[in-house]
Order: C-alpha cells, then structure tokens, then sequence
C-alpha cells in the first residue's frame, strides 16, 4: 500500500468513530479497529521491500520554494516504529472497548486516538524535517486531547495542560533547531541530510542545533529534567496511558534521536548531554517509582526511568548501543504496555491503583497475575524474558562507556539504575499479588473478561518468546538498526543469546537483582527514610513558573491591551501615522510630474456637501438618526465622485450599498439608543481631535503628493486595457477585471462575504436562543409606532415595481461585461428589490414567499463560480481560465457566450444571498420585539397607543 | 481639483477618526464608515484622476482612466458592507446582553490569575 494511504488513513478513519456513536460502542470500537487494521495490513504489505533493505519513498511537491515536500520515507527504523504503533494500537483498541464505561463518549475517545495515531505514523514515516515537525506539534495536540479526555477531572485537565506546556515548549525549540539543520544542510529532506555528517558537524551551528533539537527530543520523552509532566499525565484513561505514554508517544523523542543518529551522534556534545541526561533520568525515574504507591505513577515513573536508559545507549554513540537501544525499545513496549493494561485491569476491578490498598490478588485474579508477573519481571531483567537480554546488553555497553574520564562512573549509575528497577518491579509483584487476601478491596476484585486480558496475553506472549528464543528477533532488530546506523557506522557482530559466559554484565545483572530483593527487605524503613527526606516537587516548581510567566504577560500587555477600543484606535492611528512620517523623512520625493487639474463649479460644489456633511456628522453624532441621513449624503457625494472621475462601475457599487447600509444601520438603530449621551471629557475631545488632525493631515498629504506624480512603474493597468477585449472579450475593462484577470481574487471575495453574512446569521441565532430573547420579548419600542403598519402606497408600489427593478436588474447584470454593470451592482440592485418587499408588506407576508433560503443561495453563487472556474480544467487550461465566442440565432444580433457571465452569474447570486440574509437576521431581531404580525400586509395596526377615534375599527380590506 | 480631493480624503480621515475614538457603539460604527470611504477615495485615487475616460473600451479612444484601482475599490465597497454589518450585529448583541453600548471593556480584577496557573 502507498506510504500516503498508511499514513493518510488514521486521519481520514478519525471521522468515523464520532459518526458511528450512535450504532453503539462495539460498532465504534469495531470501525476504529477496521482503520487501523487497514493501516497495519498496507503497513505489513511493505514488509519485503523492507526486508530486501530498500528505502521506500512517495513524495508530492507542496512548497517546494520553501523546501516543504510531502515526502515519505519508510526503511528499518521506520517500519519498526510504525509496526509498534499501529499493532500497539490494535491491541489499545481492543482493550479500551472494555475499559471505557458507559458514560465515556467512545467516539470522541477513537477520534482523538486515530488523529494521535495518524500523527505518530506521520512522524515516523516523514522524509521532510519540516513535515515531521508538523506531526511532531499534532502528537502534542492530539495527546492534550487523551489526556484530558475526562474532562471532568481536574487533574485530567492540569495534566493535559502540564503536557501540553512542556512538550509544545520542547516542539518550538525543536523547529529551531530543525531550521537550523535545514539550513546547514541546504535540504530539509531528511535522506539529503543523513548523508551530510561531515558537513553539519563541523557546521558552528551545530552546538545550537543540536541542543535545540535535543530539547524537542527530551521534553517528549520525558528525560531530565523535563521527566515531570509524564506521571502527571497519567491522568489520562489506562488505554491512552498504555499507548502513548509507554508504546509510542514519549518514544517520538526517541525516535527522532536514533533517526537524526548517523548526523549528530559522535561528537563530544552529543556524547555528555544525551549520555548524562539518561543516565539521571535512568537512576532518578527509578528510585522515585519505587516509593509510589499509585500502580500507575509507579509505572510512569518506571517508563521515565527506561527511556532514560534507551536515550543513554544513543548517547554513547556506538553502533552497539543503537542496537541495544533498538532492542529495548521493542522489549520495552511489550512488557510496559501490558503492565500498563494490567494496572488499568486491576483499576477497573478494584476500583483502586493505590498499592497499599491491594495485595493478595493473586488468588483473586490469576489470569492477570501471570500477565502483570511476567511483564514485571522482564522488566526487572528476570533472565529467559525479554527485558534480561536487552539490559543486558545494556550493562555489557555501560561498562565500556567513559564519562567525564572516570571509569566506573557509568557502570555504577547503571548497576544503580538496575538495582532499583528490580526494586520496583518486586515491589510491584509482592504487594499487589502476594501477601493474604484482604476483604476491605473497594470493590469485589476477579478477572475481566477476555476482551481486557487478551491484549495484554498477547504482548506477555512475545515477551517470552523473545526471551527464550532472542534469535527470532535478532534479524529483525539487526535489521532496524542498520537503517539507524546508516553509513555511520558498521552493524555490530554481536548474537543474541541468553549465555554469554560469566561476562561483567552477568555479575552487573546478579548484583542488580540481588540487590533489588534486598531493597524490598528494608523497604519499609526506606520508605520511612524517603517521605522524611525533603525533596523538590516538580508540580510547584512548574506551577510557580507558568504563574511568573503570566504574571509577566500581563505586566506587559495589561497596560497596552485592557480592553479600551478606543486606546487600541488612537495608539494604532498614531503609530501608523509616525511609521509615514519616518518614512518619509528618509525616503526621497520626486519633484510632481503632473500639472494640477482646474475644478469646475461642480466639483467645488460636491465638494463643499462632502465637508458640510463630515463636519457635521463630527458635531451632531449624538443625534443618531440624523446622523444617518448625514452620512447618506457623504456617500452620496462619493458616488457622485465617482462618476465624476470616469468610474461608473463604482459610483453604482456605491450608491446602491449605501442604500443597504442605511437600512441595516435603521435596522440595528431601532434597538439602540436613539442619542449619544456626552461623556468625554473636554480634555479628551481635545485629544481626539488632535488624534484625527493629525491622521487627517498625514492622509491629505499623502494623497495629494501621489495625486501630482507619475506612477513609479509602468502600471499593469496597461496590459488589462490592451487585453481585455482581445482575451477576455469584453470591452468593459473593470469588469473583465473582476471576472477574468483577477477572477481567483473576486472568487475569495464573494467567499469572504458570504462567510460575513452566515457569521450574522449565527450570531442573531445566538441571540435568539440566549437570554437576550426574554428581553426582546419583553423590550417596549421607545418609538411611537406608525399606525400604518404596512402603508396602502409602499405597498402597491413597491409591488408593482418589482418586476420593473428585476429587470433592470437582469439588465445590468447581462451589459456588464462591455458597459458599466455586472454581477456585484445587478445583486445589489435585485437586493434591494427583494428588501423593499419586506419593508413594505412585512417580514412574514415576504418570508412566506421566498422560494429559496438565503443560505442556499450564497451556496449555490459560490458553487457555480467555482464549477466555472473548476471547468477550465476539462480543457487542461488553469483554474478559472476563461473563455467566449460570439453565436448568432437569427433573427437576433450577433452576441457573445462567455464563462465569465457564468462566473458573473454566481457573483450575482453571492451577493444577493449575503445581502439578504444579514438584513434578514437584522428583522428577525426585530421581529421578536414586536407584536405577532398579521399575514396581510396593508395592516391598520390595532395595539397602537392612541387608537384612532374614528367608529370604523380595524381594517382588514387588503388582503 | 487634485486639492479637492487630497482634502476630501482628509477631512473624511479626520472625521472618522475622530469617531472611531468616542466611546458608544454606533459613532464608532459611524466612523468606520467615514474611514472605509476614505480608504476607498484615497484608493481609488492612486489611479491619479481621470475626467471623461471611463474604462469601457470604444473605437477611436486612447486614453481611459485606470481600470485595476476601480475593480479593486469596487470589491473594497461590497466587502465593507459585509464588514459593517457584521460589527454592527457584534455591538447589537453587546448592546441587547448587557444593556450597555460602550466599546471600552473596564479589565477585571486579578481574581483570574489562578486559573490559568493551575
């Protein structure tokens, strides 16, 4: 199966689940289970490239100027990882079908695990470091989701947060760092800069690098000191718990350091910070996991304390530490993951994970005795279990391992490591299954059903398997670390075997368990010792750093950002205009190449109501209405302008959206208040005013000094004049301008407008249902109302001239391409056709005539105008080409067909739909404030205050 | 007439700035209005200005006005009629939940701060 489809199919399976919700649990585990099975069996059908040592590839250019490719790359390492994650995550799915109760939405819990499960196979599959960089940042985000999946814990919420900080903090380092490779290498593709050791390590950059990069690998992984979020995300549900924070997530680091091994292992740096950062992780996660008592934090701890030992052995930088590395990371995610869903059995069974509360299952529960003994004990490096023969391995490279120049450094931190990881593990064994039974369990303890133990049976399977026959999994392991090593270095020599003759490491072994059975014999005074022992908590520390750090945005942003609108409008005036003024102290000024024009009386005229009704407009504000009728002149001036300075097209736009805007502001002015009261200070007025004069001045200025030069360059304008009647067929350039040369723009546009209008719709809807509604209902209108609800005359008129304003609505839209019209003028004109129906005769009279709804109809505007931007791909020509020709039907002219009226077309019925619906949503607020209106428009209203003192009552003649 | 209308872009700033400062809704809205048409004039305008030439191609004719700025400002109206309405619905719903039109928001106190820490 294509790499694409493997790692495509977790996203595109993450919107089943949530859909399958309502067919039952089993029907949502099933269909998750289904997609990752797919995933698994594409994943399997790659296995004999695999094994052949190819290097699979799939690779699709998405920017490739910013060397941002999908590409894909699946050899050794990466089939190793994506087998864990995907076979893992079978098993995880299984499980958690039985372990989520009832109340849990399972399809939320499958989406977010598919979405985590997508972006781990991407990570692992990525060819690109900027690719893997984004699924990087989606584990993250993914992970957030699992672990606060109870959202009503708070813990779940704080440790999903925890989690969040610290590896979404270590995810921005490393995209620092991977620029900076990017950059050393002059590729972001990984198999470019696998093959450019010499060039990166002698690069000055590397140090920064690497560090950066490392710190992107140590937060996910939970190494020193970033170990703390993992057992805080224990929080999570076991299943996620199993899966990410044992099998796959927290070895993302992991991975990424073993993938970036060939180029950045070797050197000094990497040697003391990853070879360090392991070794205390290694020995800190273990003595801590020992005195937990929760069965999970102890588990945590312990996988902390593993990854620390795995992060050591690719520290060392040897080829035989990869492999031991690779190794244990196979044993590591069998053994853990079972202990994990074994701890999550006896959670559900017990109804407690707290040690001190168990014992004695033993008896109890057999079946996940045997399972949570023999994962322990492997764990422990129990010999004929897997987990002896990778530590093992891993004291055998320990002891020739030099740090800092003292020999015995590394052996006995890892014989120390050891000792208290056999400590744990015993602990482990001996206080939950042994000792007697009690009868104070929280709940009434016996083994679950197949569905929770099978899983985990089948990991507990391969560890004895692996452990009693390494053989079987020394090609494979060999294999992996071959394309770890890549042509760094050469596969090490060394077999598998349980028996390697009384080796150093045998004794190291020995003296680990012995030990770790003598832990456990002074274990209670230990623990007496260790809860005396004052020590730092991490959780304060990291509470007490995000605390300064917000309290550190907020000293600088409260005073510049408080929620003042209108401190953001003068600051932000007021730095655009010293930005102008500073550059143009700095730039230079042509001196004007352009004569000034002489204006006419007209002109002058316009000009002077333009002013008047500004100014105006500055001093009357308070009275609203009036207010409005200024700011209908200022618009009228401007269309006028408009034609004056040879733009028909606009001064129409214009005129007719200031017919709409008056109405809408009318319509959101009948719930306002019908004054401004005054409240600035004089003082304040004054420095408003000094704010506008100076934006005033600046705007002046600079107009009037582009409005006397010449255009810089040629302006483009030419071409679209040259070739608008030649290519795009229409002799009216602004036109051809929106439809054809600039059509992909004014697709975005209408798109923007339509989004404007549904973003009103959803928030009068909101309106609506919130508590607004009840003051609606009860709001009395501040107005007297008219007595004529639906006056004789508007009606008649408006009726009979809607025919009229349709056609020549019609008109303008079929004339625009060669004269002044198209799509945006003909829908506004039609707009307010339709809107006059509702003023006149009523909202409910003209809703119960509309055909069509308004969402529709921006839909179907935006449709057609992709379709025909879509349909110039049948003819191999680019989105949106367009293309006409002339046909003549006789009797009629000769006229022209162009895809571009279609385009126009579905601009028209954008427009018509956007403007519709947000004046609708208006009169929908509007409608619930009033009385029920009456079906027949040309109402005589009967609840008006000051009925009419005439005998006739009511009329009801009109409808 | 190139003074005419710098002047008008002007004053049309200067006036809707002054707008956008005061403190209720519906002269902020008022402003943003006067500011769009001057951001509309003054665009329109780096077109230089054209009398008599409208774009419209006819035999015999050399010189148009230029096209890209009135295709560009012509979009700019409709899209700020979109912008319009929806600011003026936000500060309705602000108005018709709270029963209060002013644009400043007073920040609370810091009894939040803990939340976000936690």
């Amino acid at each position: 199966m294509s790499l694409f489809f493997i790692v495509a199919l977790p996203f595109f399976g993450a919107l089943l689940p949530g859909l399958m919700n309502a067919a039952g649990r089993s029907a949502c585990a099933g269909v998750t289970f289904t997609v990752s099975l797919a995933a698994f069996i594409g994943l399997l059908t790659n296995l004999p490239s695999v094994l052949a040592g190819d290097v699979l590839t799939a690779r699709i250019d998405w920017m490739p100027s910013l060397g941002l490719n999908f590409t894909l790359m699946l050899d050794g390492l990466g089939f190793f990882f994506a087998f864990l994650i995907l076979g893992i995550g079978l098993l995880i799915i299984a499980y958690a079908r039985h372990y989520l109760s009832r109340d849990d939405n399972m399809g939320e819990f499958f989406t977010y695990l598919l979405l985590f499960q997508g972006a781990m196979v991407g990570i692992v599959l990525s060819d690109n470091i900027l690719l893997l960089l984004v699924f990087w940042e989606l584990t993250s985000l993914s992970s957030f989701l699992l672990i606060g999946y109870w959202k009503h814990l708070p813990e779940g919420r704080q440790g999903a947060r925890m989690a969040l900080a610290v590896t979404g903090m270590g995810g921005l380092a490393m995209i620092a760092g991977m620029l900076m490779l990017g950059q050393i290498a002059g590729s972001y593709d990984l198999s470019v800069i696998l093959e450019n050791r010499a060039l990166i390590q002698t690069d000055p950059l590397y140090t920064p690098a690497l560090v950066l990069i490392l710190l992107g690998c140590f937060t996910k992984s939970a190494q020193f000191p970033f170990h703390f979020w993992l057992p805080h995300a224990m929080a999570a549900p076991t299943p996620v718990s199993a899966y990410l924070h044992s099998a796959t997530m927290v070895k993302a680091g992991i991975f990424l350091m073993a993938r970036m091994w060939p180029v950045l292992s070797g050197t000094p740096e990497w040697f003391v910070i990853v070879t360090t950062a392991g070794l205390v992780t290694m020995v800190l996660g273990a003595v801590i996991a020992l005195f937990k008592h929760d069965l999970k934090a102890l588990l945590a701890f312990s996988t902390v304390s593993h990854l620390g030992l795995i992060t050591m052995l690719l520290g060392t930088g040897t080829a035989f530490g990869a492999m031991a590395a690779m190794f244990h990371i196979l044993n590591h995610a069998t053994f853990k993951a079972a202990l994990f869903m074994s701890a999550g059995i006896i959670d559900h069974e017990t109804h407690t994970r707290d040690i001190r509360r168990l014992g004695g299952l033993r008896r109890l529960m057999p079946v996940t005795f045997v399972i949570a003994t023999l994962a322990a004990l492997s764990m422990a490096g129990i010999p004929f279990l897997n987990g002896f023969l990778s530590k093992e391995m891993m004291l055998e490279e320990a002891t020739h391992t030099v740090l800092f120049g003292t020999p015995w450094l590394v052996p006995a931190l890892a014989i120390s490591g050891s000792l208290f990881s056999a400590a744990y593990c015993f602990r482990l064994i001996g206080h939950t299954f042994f000792g007697p039974v009690r009868d104070d369990y929280p709940s009434n303890p016996h083994d679950p059903g197949p569905g929770l133990w099978l899983p985990p049976s089948i990991l507990v399977t391969l560890v004895v398997v692996i452990g009693m026959a390494p053989f079987l999994a020394e090609p494979f392991v060999k294999l992996v670390t071959a394309s770890v090593l890549g042509n760094a270095a050469e596969l090490p020599k060394a077999y598998f075997k349980i028996w390697h003759g009384l080796v150093p490491a045998l004794f190291m072994s020995v003296a680990a368990v012995v030990g770790g059975l003598l832990v456990m014999v002074v274990f209670t005074p230990l623990l007496r010792l260790w809860e005396t022992t004052p020590r730092p908590e991490a959780k304060a520390i990291f509470d007490a750093l995000v605390a300064t750090a917000v309290r550190l945005a907020r000293g600088l942003i409260l005073p510049l950002h408080n929620g003042a609108f209108t401190r953001y409008a003068a600051i932000g005036a007021i730095t655009i205009v010293a930005a102008g003024f500073h550059a143009w102290k700095t730039g230079t000024v042509a001196p004007p190449t352009r004569e000034v024009q002489a204006a006419g009386p007209v002109l002058v005229a316009g000009w002077l109501m333009l002013v008047a009704a500004t100014g105006g407009l500055v001093f009357m504000h308070r009275n609203r209405f009036f207010s409005l009728i200024l700011i209908g002149i200022v618009g009228l001036m401007v269309s006028i302008g408009f034609i004056f300075f040879s733009a028909p097209d606009l001064a129409m736009t214009q005129f007719t959206v200031e017919v709409v805007t008056i109405i809408l502001l009318l319509l959101a002015l009948n719930f306002l208040p019908k004054r401004t009261p005054m409240e600035s200070s004089v003082l304040r007025r004054v420095r408003d005013a000094g704010v506008a004069a100076i934006g005033g001045l600046a705007t002046f200025t600079l107009a009037y000094h582009y409005l006397l030069r010449d255009a810089v360059g040629t302006p483009i304008s030419e071409f679209h004049l040259a070739n608008s009647y030649k290519g795009g067929g229409g002799t009216n350039v602004v036109n051809v301008i929106l439809v054809d040369f600039r059509g992909f723009d004014t697709y975005g546009e209408i798109i923007v407008l339509g989004i404007a209008a549904l973003l009103i719709y959803a928030l009068t809807e909101t309106l609506l249902g919130g508590r607004v509604r009840a003051r609606l209902l009860n709001r009395k209108p501040d107005q007297q109302r008219a007595g004529e609800m639906h006056p004789m005359m508007m009606v008649v008129l408006t009726r009979v001239i809607m025919p009229l304003v349709l056609m020549v609505g019609f008109y303008i839209f079929l004339r625009g391409h060669n004269e002044p019209g198209g799509g945006f003028i003909a829908g506004l004109i039609v707009s307010i056709a339709v809107v006059m129906q509702y003023m006149a005769s009523g909202f409910a009279w003209a809703s119960a005539r509309l055909k069509y709804p308004y969402h529709g109809v921006i839909g179907a505007g935006v449709l057609i105008a992709g379709l025909t931007g879509i349909g110039s791909w049948f003819v191999g020509k680019p989105f949106l080409t367009s293309d006409f020709t002339y046909v003549r039907i006789p009797p009629f002219e000769k006229f022209e067909l162009a895809t571009a009226a279609l385009f126009d077309l579905g601009v028209f019925l954008a427009v018509v739909g956007a403007v519709m619906l947000s004046l609708e949503s208006f009169s929908r607020l509007a409608r619930r404030a009033h009385m029920p209106e009456s079906e027949h428009p040309m109402d005589i209203d009967p609840s008006r205050d000051d009925p009419p003192h005439l005998e006739t009552g009511p009329a009801r003649e009109g409808a | 007439m190139e003074l005419l209308v710098a002047s008008a872009i002007g004053i049309l700033t200067a006036g809707g700035l002054y707008l956008v400062l005061r403190l209720r809704t519906f002269p902020v809205i008022l402003g943003m209005s006067l500011l769009t048409y001057a951001v509309n004039v003054f665009l329109f305008a780096s077109g230089r200005l054209t009398t008599g030439a409208p774009p419209v191609l006819r035999e015999g004719m050399t010189t148009y006005s230029d096209p890209l700025p009135q295709a560009l400002v012509l979009t700019a109206i409709v899209i700020s009629f979109g912008m319009t309405a929806v600011v003026v619905m936000i500060g309705l719903g602000a108005f018709l939940g709270s029963n209060d039109d002013h644009v400043d928001d007073r920040p609370e106190g810091e009894d939040d701060v803990t939340e976000g820490t936690a």
